[in-house]
């Protein structure tokens, strides 16, 4: 029984973190209709932007957790402008093409500048420590990691929907050529949803740091987390990204416990087995493809 | 009257709230020539996208041939005898004139799956093809890449495509949308002769009444997903209801 | 250009007679990489599926002829024949998974597949030897009774162009049959194609088993040749590679990959003699590529001849 439940807790600030970043992704593909293969590179820029100004600086954690994803966001800003804008009237293939340019690029520039090495950043005093659960020691820090999610969940609820600017992003997201005649900005709003998935993807970064090593492969390994969760989920469905990352939590929670053998491609078969039982996903919108 | 060809009862589909179709029935006679009207909205190219299968229909069923062709996949459907055209361009720009009505017929005749002979030494598809062309006036043009034709050639040369595949039943979607006069008359005159032909039967939507009432032997009118009217040319003329709905809006004849 | 094609051929028959060593070395990874490209570009260029894990079957060549000749000591001819069955069934089984959503799912799930493959080669030490990859299989001899000294890097490069040429032959014919005229008009709007009576899933499937077909050729001839077969031959970098090459040299020319593979193999071995960061090189050019010379060097050229 303590076994179930500290599984079923591993799950959850797991599932957490895979939240935040796939919404991201998930936001930028609504808007954009393009998957950002480099999703993962700012998640890993977050966790490395941490790491200097917590681990060298000697700054506190908390203003890394602001700082961090505003740095991260602007490199998404120039990323957009100076190179994706450029491709937006051509076929979807080219957007592909560029965010994955992007990814080998910030992957090699991270090798380049902080080496292949692990780095890590030490929790904040508040966050150390265990604490008792239901008779399972549980880091102080993973609950902080549910309820930052869960913060994130609640905020972005009501950001789409009880707010001006959620409607236009969505409006956007519905039909472009729509949203520019009833006098949206498209342009603008484009730039900033990327900039809003980096940042969230950024966030996940920070929250990571702590928790897991930074080194330049992190990157690589969420990008195809994320991905298994938005295919679980249903890509641009945004409960199904939670359901998603719900699941590829407790694949992970109980199958690192319980079949360590096969852990690395349980993640895999369970988005096979979604594949072949409904391929749009969970929660996706029908057989939009 | 004979069995009906196509024969569509209580067709919806809703997206989300919205009715797009809303319990649409539609019995069309073997050669028989169909014009399906109704303003903008009216859910003219859904009713369309269920029978040729590019949408599944929320309830109804479509009936083709005394097969029941509810959902089926587009290809099945086409390959069943049923071909549509499109409102916008869709022809194969990278390919020559030739070459797009070859991908029909390549898939007519099953050699879709042939790899290891050179599409341009199969003698008979490439002759077939041409004299698809030709009665399209497009001849001349078998060897120009679709995506320099003029706009008016496209359009022809997607009615090609249609054809190619031998349907017994031809859905057009505003055939003549964008066309000059020129070109209108020229396209008219051609799905009468080949309606004439007693070959085909046809299915067709058209913003232009002119073309509506030269070409339909009945029209349905459709409004807001529902039907309106049906009848024939002359019925629908005189409907005072479609001419308050419809055809109040635009020049009459 | 039949012309040019003969003096090239003869040329890089002839090569091993009047080039050093290192040359040779240099040539036999071009014709594998150009095969490799070529075989992505049937279903990139022809088809218009972009796939990030086509070097899980170029891995899957590699490691099945590798293990083919470790354990069993079979003539290099069984092992490629054995290697590409091994991949052909990988892309069946990834590609039934993947087509059947758009683009944008292809794209993402092919990645993701590749990396899984990728997981396996690391976690299944018993068979792949994790990291390490498996080396010390041996050459013994090439098969229907040919008496040839494959450790010999020349005639091994003969055997490579040879095989190369082949398989480039049937790829040919393929893009030039009624299927590769299908897949071009699949590439341009799927959905027409499909209201033609065609299953076009069922044929960009297909597009997609051939060309992980010759990808595991491609994969099989590296690994004797590279005297290891090694995850990182799985990994997602690896399916960048043909990726750059085929667009550099030009999507949807036939030649354009093996043009792109002596260009990129070229400068690589120049690059890393100087850095070890390529990979940046790399990414950065392929966003140079996409944004401004989208067509590559040989599309370009065509377009000038031409006209168009």
């Amino acid at each position: 029984m303590q076994s179930f439940i500290a599984a079923l807790l591993n799950s959850l600030d797991i599932a957490m973190l895979l939240f935040v970043i796939a919404v991201g992704l998930n936001i930028i593909f609504g808007v954009l209709n393009v998957i950002n293969f480099a999703h993962g590179g700012l998640y890993m820029l977050g966790a490395y932007f941490t790491y200097m100004l917590v681990g060298r600086l000697g700054l506190p954690f908390w203003p890394a957790l602001l700082l961090a994803p505003l740095a991260v966001a602007a490199v998404a800003v120039v990323l957009e402008r100076l190179v994706l804008r450029r491709v937006y009237d051509r076929h979807v293939t080219d957007s592909l093409l560029l965010t994955f340019a992007l990814l080998l690029i910030i992957d090699e520039s991270v090798r380049m500048i902080w080496g292949s090495g692990i780095h890590v950043v030490r929790p904040p005093d508040l966050l150390r420590g265990n604490v008792s659960f239901l008779g399972v020691n549980y880091p102080v820090y993973s609950l902080f990691v549910i309820l930052m999610g869960a913060a994130m969940l609640l905020a972005l609820w009501a950001l789409f929907t009880r707010t001006r600017l959620g409607r236009i992003v969505r409006a956007a997201a519905i039909d472009r050529d729509m949203a520019q005649t009833v006098g949206i900005n498209v342009p603008l709003v484009i730039t900033g949803v990327f900039a809003f998935g980096a940042w969230m993807a950024a966030v996940g970064g920070v929250i990571a740091a702590p928790m897991r090593a930074i080194d330049p492969g992190m990157g690589d390994k969420i990008i195809i987390e994320s991905f298994i969760v938005v295919v679980i989920g249903g890509l641009g469905s945004f409960p199904g990204t939670l359901l998603g990352a719900l699941v590829l939590g407790f694949i992970h929670g109980f199958g690192g416990r319980y079949l360590p053998e096969i852990n690395l491609v349980l993640p895999y078969i369970g988005m096979a087995l979604v594949l072949l039982w409904r391929p749009q996903g969970l929660m996706g919108r029908g057989a939009a493809a | 009257m004979s069995e009906p060809i196509l024969s569509v009862k209580d067709l919806r589909k809703s997206f989300g709230g919205v009715r797009a179709v809303d319990g649409v029935s539609l019995d069309v006679q073997p050669r028989e020539t169909v014009a399906l009207i109704g303003p903008n909205g009216a859910g003219k190219t859904t009713f369309y996208n269920m029978i040729s299968g590019r949408m599944k229909p929320t309830a109804g069923s479509v009936r083709f041939q005394d097969q029941d062709i509810t959902g089926l996949p587009p290809h099945t459907i086409s390959r069943l005898g049923i071909s549509r055209s499109f409102q916008i361009n869709n022809v194969f720009t990278e390919l020559s004139a030739r070459q797009n009505v070859e991908v029909a017929l390549t898939a007519l005749h099953r050699k879709h799956f042939s790899m290891f002979r050179p599409a341009s030494r199969n003698r008979a598809i490439q002759e077939e093809a041409d004299a698809v062309l030709e009665r399209l006036g497009l001849r001349h043009l078998s060897d120009t890449r679709a995506g320099v034709l003029s706009y008016g050639d496209k359009r022809l040369l997607e009615i090609a495509i249609v054809l190619a595949t031998r349907p017994s039943l031809v859905l057009l979607d505003e055939p003549t949308a964008g066309m000059t006069p020129e070109e209108t008359r020229h396209v008219t005159q051609l799905i009468k002769s080949l309606a004439a032909s007693g070959d085909y039967t046809f299915l067709i939507t058209e913003h232009d009444m002119h073309v509506v009432f030269d070409l339909a032997d009945r029209i349905l009118v459709m409004h807001r997903g529902r039907r309106l009217a049906e009848g024939t040319p002359e019925e629908i003329k005189a409907d005072p209801e479609v001419r308050q709905a419809y055809l109040g809006e635009e020049e009459v004849a | 250009m039949p012309a040019l094609l003969v003096v090239l051929l003869a040329a890089l028959a002839a090569l091993p007679y009047f080039a050093p060593y290192f040359y040779i070395f240099v040539a036999t990874e071009i014709l594998i990489m150009g095969l490799f490209a070529a075989s992505f570009n049937l279903i990139f260029g022809y088809t218009g599926m972009l796939s990030f894990g086509h070097a899980a079957f170029f891995g899957m060549g590699a490691y099945a002829c590798a293990l083919l000749l470790l354990h069993f000591e079979v003539s290099l001819l069984t092992a490629i024949l054995g290697a590409m069955l091994a991949s052909t069934l990988l892309a069946a089984a990834i590609g039934f998974l993947s087509v059947r959503l758009g683009e944008v799912y292809f794209a993402m799930l092919t990645l993701a597949f590749g990396m899984m493959v990728y997981a396996v080669a690391h976690q299944w030490r018993s068979l792949t030897n994790g990291s390490d990859g498996i080396t010390g299989f041996r050459l013994t001899e090439f098969g229907l009774g040919l008496d040839l000294q494959l450790f010999n890097p020349a005639v091994y490069y003969h055997v490579v162009l040879v095989v190369v040429v082949l398989a480039s032959l049937v790829l040919y014919l393929i893009t030039r049959s009624s299927f590769g005229l299908m897949l071009r008009a699949i590439s341009e709007n799927p959905e027409r194609v499909a209201f033609c009576g065609v299953n076009e899933r069922r044929h960009r499937l297909v597009a997609f088993i051939i060309a992980g077909l010759f990808a595991g050729l491609a994969g099989a001839l590296f690994a004797p040749f590279n005297r290891v077969a090694s995850p990182d031959m799985v990994h997602w970098t690896q399916s960048a590679e043909p990726v750059l090459m085929t667009i550099l040299g030009g999507a949807g020319y036939f030649l354009g990959p093996f043009f792109g593979a002596a260009m990129f193999v070229l400068l690589e071995t120049w690059i890393t003699s100087f850095t070890e960061h390529w990979m940046l090189l790399l990414g950065i050019a392929l966003a140079l590529l996409v944004m401004f010379f989208r067509r590559g060097v040989l599309g370009t050229l065509l377009d000038k001849v031409t006209g168009r």
